[in-house]
C-alpha cells in the first residue's frame, strides 16, 4: 500500500461560482478554492484545480480520484442551449396511443428538442410477456424519416423496467442505419410510469451534446494540469457516475447540486440523520439526510416545464439569505423573496449602504459581525422583528419536512448560514461545521457509489424475502461494477410496493446499495 | 342548495373534475392523470364534452357506464389504446339492438371519474351528470343499480388489443370474480363498460350531479386562496377528525388488494392525539384509541393539510402533514341494503354505521 497516493479532489461548477477542494485518504481537508464559474467550462475548473494543487506540495501524482458536481444539464434545459434533436421512439402500440409522446410539454421546448416521435407496435406486460409482437416495419420506416434531423434517438417500452427486449432491438436497428447517433434507453433511466420515464428518456437524449461538453471540458482541465486519475461525476442521489454513464444517462446530473451540499454537510459533522439547511445569498434550501443520503422526492419532478420521475431530493426552499432584502409595508414587514446578491458589501446597511438585509438583521441581534453595527441601531426593532419572521420561516420549513417526532439535528452550511438562530423548536442542536462555504465540493469529493434495482417481481410461489435478496444483490453487484469497494457495500434502501386488484400476487421493489470508492 | 351544473368540460374543466375526484375517491381509485391526459387529447381532437342531465334523455335513451377496472397502478405504464370505449358501446349496442345516447362514469372517484370523460369524446356522446357509486369502492358489485337488482351485465370488458369479452354471469358478485381472472390475464387492467341503463331505469339507481360536484370541488381547490381546506369547506360539507402527521405506514397484499394502516399523530390543535386509518385499496375505517370516528360507506380521505389535494392509498408517506377529513355518503348507501353491501361489515368489521354528522360537529 502507497500510503502517499491518498488524495481526492472535489469540484463543484455553479451558475456563479466554481469551488475546489483536496481531501485526503481520512476525508479531511486539506485545500479550498473558490472562484467566479466562467462561461468555459474547462478553463474556472482548471483555475480552481491550479489553486488547490498549489496548496499541496507534490500533490499533482497523489491524486487518486477528481469528482465533478455541475448543474450544467438543469441550466441547458432551463435555458434551452446546447440541446440535441432527438427522434422519439416509444414501443407499446397497440397500448397507449390515447396518448402521444410530449403531449404536455411546453411548445418551444418540444420545438427545439423533437424532430419526430413514433409509437410502434411491441412493449412488455407487467408479467415480462411480450404485449404485442415488435414493430420492425413501422420503426424503420420512421428512421428513414428523420435520418437528416435527428441528431439524437430516444427509445421507451412499455413495462422496460420488467422487460427491456424490444428497447434492446430497436437500438440494434437504429444503429443500423444510422451508425454512430447517441442512443438513450428509458430502462435505464427511470422506474415505472411510462409517460414520466419517456419524458426523462428523451431528455437524456436531448443533453447528451452537453453531456459530452462537460466531460470533455472536465478531461480537458485534468489534462492541462497534468492529473492523471480516475474521473466521476455525481448523479441525482449523491452518488457517482462514471465519465462513460454521463455520456449515457446525463439527465442523472440534474439534481446533483443540494445532493452534494447535503451530503457534504453530513461528512463535515460526521451526522448521518440530520436536516440540512444550506443558505446562500438569496435562497436557502432544507433538506433531509437519511443514512448518510438526501431523502428522495416521492411525487414527480417538473424540469423546465417537463414531469418525470427523477430520484431528486426532496427539498423546501424558502426565501431567506444573507442579502434578503427588509421592507416595511403598512404595518407588515417583508422578507426576500429579492435580494441584493453580490451588492451587499456595499449595500447593506451596516457597511454604509442604503438597503436593510437579512444580514444587517443578523449583525444587529450579534449573530454575526460586519462592517459597523451602529449605523444599524436607528432601525434596530424593525431589524430584529425581520429576523423573527425568518426564523419562523425557517422553524415552519424543518418542521415541515422532518420525518420522525423525535428532535434531529441541523447542520447548517453556506456562505449565509450565520443569519440562522442557534436554537429552533423541534431541533436538538444546530450544527455549523468549518469549511461550510465549500461543502458542495466537499460533497462531491465524499459521493458514494451506489448501484438501485426498481423492478415489478412476480411471486410466482417464491417467499417476498427471497425476491427482495434478489434484488438486493442485484442493487449490490450494480454498485460494485461501478467502481465500490465490495467489501464496503451496503443496502441503503427497500422500499417494498403491492400491486393491486391482481389475482397473482405481484410486488415492486426498490432497493439500493452504496458503498464508499475502492483504492486503487 | 343547489350549485350550478357543468354543462361542458372543456380541457380547464377537466383538469378541475381529476382534482375533484381524488378528494371523493376516499384514498382509492388511483391517480386520475392517465385518465386527465386521454382527456385533454380527445378533447383537443373532438372539442369539448356535452354534459346532461337525466332529464335532458328520453326514457328509452341507451346509457353505457364505464370504467377502467384492475389495477391503476398498471395503467400508469400500459396506457390504453383509445379504441376501447367504441368497442365498448359497439358491442353493447349490438347486443342490446339499441344506439347509445350517452356514457356515464361507474364511480366518480380517482381515475374512473375522469376516464369517461375521455370515453364520451371518443365516442362522440355526452355525458350524464352522475354514477354508479358517488365515490370510489373496489368492486363490481358495490354499485347502486346492484341495490335495486338491476345486472351489471351485459357487460364488456376490452383489452388494449381490442381483444373483447362480454360477460353474461349468474349474478353481479359473480360478474366480479369472473372479470377479475379476465382482467389479470389481460395483464393487470383493462376497460370495461358496464350496468348498460335506459333513462328510466337509471333515473332511480343513479347517484346525480356528481360531475358537476367534482369538478366545483375541484375547482374551488385550485383557486387561489389563503386556506385551501376553507374553500374546500365551503364547496363540500367537511368533517375534519384529526390534522396530524403521517407517522407510520403499512401495507401488504391480499386477495388481489393493497391492505393496510396508517397512524396520524395529530399536530396544531390535536396535538396528543393518535388516530388509524385502515384501508383496502379505499380508507375503509378511522380508529382512535380502538373506537371508530368514521367508517364506509362515508367517505374517508386524506387531505395534504396545506393545499388540501386529495391523497390516494399508494402515496400516503411517512411525513406527510395531513387533514383525515371525512364526507358524507350518497345516501343510497345509507340504507339497510346499502350497507349490506358496503358497510364497515362487509369489509370484515364489527361495527355499526353511526353516520359521520351524528358522531363530529363540523369545524369550519
Amino acid at each position: 500500500m502507497n500510503g502517499s497516493v491518498d488524495l481526492r479532489i472535489g469540484i463543484d461548477v455553479g451558475g456563479t461560482n466554481t469551488d475546489a477542494v483536496i481531501l485526503d485518504r481520512n476525508d479531511l481537508v486539506l485545500a479550498k478554492f473558490k472562484t467566479r464559474t466562467t462561461p468555459d467550462l474547462s478553463t474556472g475548473i482548471s483555475k480552481a484545480l491550479e489553486s488547490v494543487l498549489s496548496q499541496i506540495p507534490e500533490s499533482k501524482h497523489r491524486v487518486t480520484h477528481v469528482i465533478l458536481g455541475t448543474t450544467h444539464a438543469t441550466n441547458a434545459i432551463l435555458q434551452r442551449r446546447d440541446l440535441l434533436k432527438v427522434a422519439t421512439i416509444r414501443i407499446g402500440a397497440p397500448a397507449s396511443v390515447s396518448i402521444p409522446p410530449l403531449l404536455d410539454w411546453p411548445k418551444d421546448l418540444r420545438k427545439t428538442i423533437s424532430s419526430g416521435e413514433i409509437i410502434v407496435s411491441g412493449g412488455s406486460e407487467l408479467t415480462g410477456e411480450a404485449l404485442a409482437p415488435f414493430g420492425k416495419d413501422g420503426l424503420t420506416k420512421f428512421i428513414d424519416s428523420v435520418a437528416n434531423v435527428a441528431q439524437s434517438v430516444a427509445i421507451t417500452g412499455i413495462y422496460s423496467p420488467v422487460n427491456a427486449e424490444h428497447e434492446f432491438e430497436a437500438a440494434e436497428i437504429v444503429q443500423k442505419m444510422l451508425g454512430e447517433i447517441p442512443i438513450s434507453l428509458s430502462s435505464g433511466i427511470g422506474g415505472l410510469g411510462l409517460l414520466e420515464r419517456e419524458n426523462a428518456c428523451v431528455l437524456n437524449a436531448a443533453l447528451i451534446g452537453v453531456s459530452r461538453k462537460v466531460v470533455d471540458g472536465f478531461s480537458e482541465a485534468l489534462t492541462k494540469n497534468g492529473i492523471n486519475s480516475l474521473k466521476y461525476l455525481t448523479q441525482n442521489n449523491g452518488t457517482l457516475m462514471s465519465l462513460d454513464s454521463v455520456l449515457k444517462y446525463p439527465v442523472l446530473t440534474i439534481g446533483s447540486g443540494p445532493s452534494n451540499s447535503m451530503r457534504g454537510a453530513g461528512h463535515l459533522t460526521k451526522v448521518s440523520n440530520a436536516i440540512v439547511a444550506d443558505v446562500g445569498g438569496t435562497s436557502t434550501d432544507i433538506g433531509v439526510l437519511i443514512n448518510a443520503f438526501p431523502r428522495e422526492s416521492t411525487t414527480p419532478v417538473d424540469i423546465g416545464g417537463v414531469r418525470t420521475n427523477f430520484r431528486m431530493p426532496d427539498l423546501v426552499s424558502i426565501a431567506v439569505g444573507g442579502g434578503s432584502i427588509l421592507r416595511k409595508t403598512g404595518s407588515d414587514i417583508t422578507v426576500g423573496p429579492d435580494s441584493v446578491g453580490y451588492q451587499l458589501p456595499d449595500e447593506a446597511i451596516v457597511m454604509g449602504g442604503k438597503t436593510p438585509t437579512l444580514s444587517d438583521a443578523a449583525v444587529v441581534k450579534k449573530r454575526m459581525t460586519m462592517g459597523n453595527a451602529k449605523l444599524a441601531i436607528p432601525i434596530k426593532d424593525f431589524l430584529s422583528r425581520a429576523l423573527e419572521i425568518s426564523d419562523n420561516r425557517v422553524w415552519e420549513a424543518t418542521d415541515q419536512i422532518k420525518t420522525s417526532r423525535v428532535d434531529v439535528p441541523l447542520i447548517v452550511v453556506g456562505g449565509g448560514s450565520v443569519i440562522l438562530p442557534d436554537s429552533i423548536e423541534g431541533i436538538s442542536e444546530i450544527l455549523r461545521p468549518d469549511n461550510y462555504e465549500v461543502a458542495n465540493a466537499i460533497g462531491a469529493a465524499m459521493a458514494s457509489v451506489s448501484g438501485q434495482i426498481d423492478k415489478v417481481f412476480k411471486l410466482g410461489g417464491r417467499k417476498r424475502e427471497e425476491l427482495i435478496e434478489e434484488a438486493k444483490s442485484a442493487a449490490r453487484d450494480q454498485a460494485i461494477s461501478e467502481g465500490a469497494d465490495p467489501a464496503a457495500v451496503e443496502i441503503i434502501e427497500v422500499d417494498e410496493v403491492p400491486m393491486a386488484y391482481l389475482t397473482e400476487p405481484v410486488v415492486r421493489i426498490r432497493v439500493k446499495a452504496s458503498g464508499p470508492l475502492g483504492f486503487v | 342548495m343547489k350549485s350550478t351544473s357543468l354543462r361542458l368540460i372543456d380541457k380547464e374543466e377537466l383538469i378541475s373534475l381529476s382534482i375533484g375526484c381524488t378528494i371523493l375517491a376516499g384514498g382509492g381509485g388511483g391517480d386520475p392523470r392517465v385518465g386527465l391526459m386521454m382527456g385533454l387529447n380527445a378533447i383537443s381532437k373532438n372539442g369539448p364534452v356535452k354534459v346532461i342531465e337525466l332529464g335532458d334523455l328520453n326514457d328509452d335513451d341507451l346509457i353505457i357506464p364505464g370504467g377502467m377496472i384492475g389495477a391503476p397502478t398498471v395503467m400508469i405504464e400500459k396506457i390504453p389504446n383509445g379504441s376501447e370505449p367504441i368497442i365498448i358501446r359497439q358491442m353493447l349496442e349490438k347486443y342490446l339492438n339499441k344506439k347509445a345516447s350517452a356514457m356515464m362514469p361507474i364511480e366518480m372517484g380517482g381515475l374512473n371519474g375522469v376516464l369517461p370523460v375521455a370515453w364520451a369524446s371518443i365516442n362522440d356522446l355526452p355525458i350524464v351528470d352522475g354514477d354508479l357509486m358517488g365515490r370510489a369502492f373496489p368492486e363490481l358489485q358495490m354499485c347502486t343499480p346492484h341495490l335495486y337488482g338491476i345486472p351489471a351485465w351485459p357487460g364488456v370488458v376490452v383489452d388494449e388489443r381490442s381483444q373483447a369479452i362480454l360477460f353474461e354471469p349468474l349474478d353481479n358478485v359473480w360478474f366480479e370474480k369472473l372479470a377479475r381472472n379476465a382482467v389479470s390475464t389481460l395483464g393487470g387492467c383493462a376497460c370495461a363498460g358496464l350496468y348498460p341503463l335506459t333513462a328510466k331505469a337509471a333515473s332511480v339507481p343513479v347517484i346525480r350531479g356528481t360531475i358537476s360536484a367534482a369538478y366545483r370541488i375541484g375547482a374551488a381547490i385550485r383557486a387561489p386562496s389563503i386556506d385551501p381546506l376553507l374553500a374546500l369547506n365551503n364547496e363540500i360539507e367537511l368533517y375534519r377528525l384529526i390534522t396530524g402527521k403521517v407517522i407510520d405506514v403499512e401495507r401488504n397484499t391480499a386477495g388481489g388488494f393493497v391492505r393496510g394502516s396508517a397512524i396520524v399523530e395529530g399536530i396544531e390543535n390535536d396535538h396528543g392525539r393518535l388516530v388509524r386509518i385502515e384501508f383496502q385499496n379505499e380508507n375503509l375505517v378511522v380508529l382512535e384509541d380502538g373506537e371508530p370516528l368514521a367508517t364506509v360507506p362515508d367517505i374517508i380521505t386524506l387531505l395534504d393539510r396545506h393545499t388540501a389535494m386529495g391523497i390516494v392509498t399508494e402515496h400516503i408517506r411517512y411525513g406527510q402533514r395531513v387533514v383525515v377529513g371525512v364526507f358524507k355518503s350518497p345516501t343510497q348507501w345509507r340504507s339497510d341494503a346499502g350497507l349490506a353491501v358496503v358497510g364497515p361489515r362487509a369489509f370484515g368489521y364489527e361495527i355499526d354505521y353511526v353516520p359521520v354528522e351524528e358522531r363530529h360537529e363540523r369545524v369550519s
